[in-house]
């Protein structure tokens, strides 16, 4: 297929419905209102359904019933919205339903504002909701990619059962890039024996629920789920390395900010400093054994990020203890500079040796 | 010898963990019986709500999803979205559909969703040990109303069945009791009417039963009865709110 020049909120929809998405629930906030606009276009021409919730909450919860029934479903919001959805994303992981979120993330705290942020990261990867659970976090840092996790989204969200998130900041929903929408690697799905579509009297009623008030049922239920997440962090982390070789400095960035960074790296390398990048593509499960490649010509870690410092804590948690970690962040929608950040590791370059 | 009464096939063959004199067994056993008697038992799929009556998917003989508290008009509506034929309703409470899921009942109705609405008012919370409702009579004592509800700080009790009835998508409104026998035969045909203007593809059906909580009342459940027939009536009028075919 050709490659189409799309808004990211647009692709991310097109992207949905690629992967066989034709139930959207949604309410608007700005940055992510093309992607609900979009779908309530789109899916009434493939006899899918679009409904705009009276809330966060109320869309969340629309995912949590229709999840049930074992469709392929998806809701969006951005930040304030996803705090308000975090008691639903408890509930599905719970349950083990599977669904698709997109955050297209803006600054905060609170209302906050509407240009792009990474402030959402503690709330994508510790989850914001109660309870031992967790979920896969994409973080694609282009239009293509964040395309091609959606649809992969899907399957991994079905594989485990399991909501899946896909965290692009306030400028992959805005920007504009060709993309190309290619058909996603074949995988083994296990049959969806659990849904509740009516027993049709020749079955036994199923319950999708998340309550087990006999608290050694919980504890086995949480243990079960536990190892489902252990699989999941053996199995489907994902990053990439940029100009590791030789690295006297390695930074860590994820989502638009790695593409600056890279700018940055390139500047540099052109004057002599050799840097390098360790771009996390899953949040959760953190890449920490990348930082096991780290070459030992590198003398310290620099994390880059769109916040006041809040995936520095999985860094030092990967790098434990053995270099210096040293942040530098831009929050509030303000974004950093390649020039800035070339200053920085200069800074710390320079300390370092 | 010939069976004259039996357990319906809408419930499992479960024991309920009601507390005496709890009129929430009867109306489960008419839901039940309705979804017999309309032949849909395998087509439906119920929403449980957080409350006393949060373990009814262990107790309905078909398909159940257990919501979150309040939430159970937005997990129905997500259910019968993919699934316009099934046949999909909620089981809440007061303290579940009248409190904390206010927005989500009055958006189900306001989008006409086809879905039915089984709304059980004992004005009061049951589960966490008897805090006021918003369905709380003036003058009742409950645990966080200690010396009896008072207009001037917590409001007046909220009537959820002239409220919803205000709204378009809200098809058939009924409020029903069940403390006496003529009053559980008028809340099974409420139900099934409910149900019938689902299946008819109308919109949100929902029957609000006024029910007893002798536990929590601190009476007992004889005393209930009377208590709801004396307290809760005059405050919540029975009768048909809105119906399909008004205006005929």
């Amino acid at each position: 297929m050709d490659k189409v020049l799309m808004k990211g909120n647009e692709a991310i929809g097109a992207a949905a419905i690629k992967a066989g998405c034709k139930h959207f629930f949604g309410y608007p906030i700005t940055p992510q209102n093309e992607l609900p606009e979009f779908m309530s276009r789109e899916l009434p021409k493939i006899d899918g359904v679009f409904v705009q919730a009276e809330s966060e909450v109320a869309a969340i919860n629309m995912i949590y019933g229709a999840a049930g029934t074992g469709a392929r479903v998806m809701t969006s919001s951005s930040s304030p919205g996803i705090a308000l959805k975090q008691e639903g994303i408890s509930y599905l992981a719970g349950a083990e339903l599977p669904c698709v979120i997109v955050n297209i993330s803006r600054g905060g705290p609170g209302l906050g504002g509407i240009q792009p942020s990474q402030a959402d990261y503690y709330q994508s990867t510790r989850g914001g909701g109660n309870g031992d659970y967790r979920h896969l976090v994409y973080a694609p840092a282009t239009l293509q990619e964040a395309v091609d996790l959606t649809i992969e989204a899907f399957d991994i969200a079905d594989y485990y059962r399991n909501p899946v998130i896909v965290l692009g900041d306030g400028m992959i929903g805005q920007m504009m890039e060709p993309v190309e929408f290619k058909e996603p690697k074949k995988r083994d799905l296990p049959d969806k024996d659990w849904t509740t579509t009516g027993t049709k009297r020749n079955r036994k009623p199923n319950i999708i629920n998340s309550l087990a008030l006999d608290p050694a049922e919980l504890e086995k239920h949480n243990i079960k789920l536990d190892k489902k997440y252990k699989t999941i962090e053996e199995k489907e982390v994902r990053h990439e390395m940029y100009k590791m070789d030789n690295a006297e400095v390695v930074l860590v960035a994820y989502g638009t900010t790695s593409r600056i960074v890279k700018n940055a790296i390139d500047a540099l390398e052109e004057e002599g400093i050799s840097v390098g990048l360790i771009r996390p593509i899953t949040l959760w499960p953190f890449p920490y054994k990348a930082f096991a490649e780290i070459p030992n010509t590198c003398k310290a870690l620099l994390s880059v990020e769109m916040s006041m410092g809040q995936m520095i804590d999985d860094v030092k948690i990967a790098n434990e203890g053995k270099l210096p970690v040293h942040f530098y962040g831009r929050s509030g929608g303000m974004i950093p500079t390649p020039e800035a950040i070339m200053e920085k590791v200069k800074e710390i370059w320079g300390g370092a040796k | 010898m010939a069976v004259v009464f039996d357990r319906t096939q809408g419930l499992a063959e479960k024991q309920f963990h009601y507390c005496p004199g709890c009129t929430h067994g009867i109306i489960h056993r008419l839901v039940g019986e309705v979804l017999e008697e309309l032949g849909v038992l395998g087509d439906a799929i119920g929403v449980a709500p957080v409350g006393c009556s949060v373990l009814a998917y262990d107790y309905f003989n078909c398909d159940m999803h257990e919501a979150a508290h309040g939430r159970a008009p937005a997990v129905a509506t997500g259910i019968k979205r993919v699934l316009p034929e099934g046949v999909v309703f909620t089981y809440q409470g007061d303290g579940d559909l009248a409190s904390i899921g206010t927005a989500e009942i009055i958006h189900a109705a306001h989008r006409g969703e086809k879905i039915t609405t089984i709304f059980v008012n004992n004005a009061i919370y049951g589960m966490t040990g008897g805090q006021m409702a918003p369905t709380t009579l003036i003058g009742q004592k409950a645990t966080t109303a200690p010396y009896g509800r008072d207009a001037v700080d917590t409001g007046m009790p909220l009537r959820m069945s002239e409220m919803l009835a205000t709204i378009d998508g809200a098809v058939f409104v009924e409020r029903t009791t069940v403390h006496n026998v003529a009053g559980i035969r008028k809340t099974k045909k409420a139900i099934k009417k409910a149900f019938e203007v689902q299946l008819a593809g109308l919109g949100f059906g929902i029957v609000e039963i006024l029910s007893t909580c002798p536990t929590n009342w601190g009476i007992t459940p004889v005393e209930s009865l009377k208590w709801l027939e004396e307290n809760m009536i005059p405050y919540y009028p029975l009768g048909n709110f809105r119906t399909p075919e008004e205006g005929k």
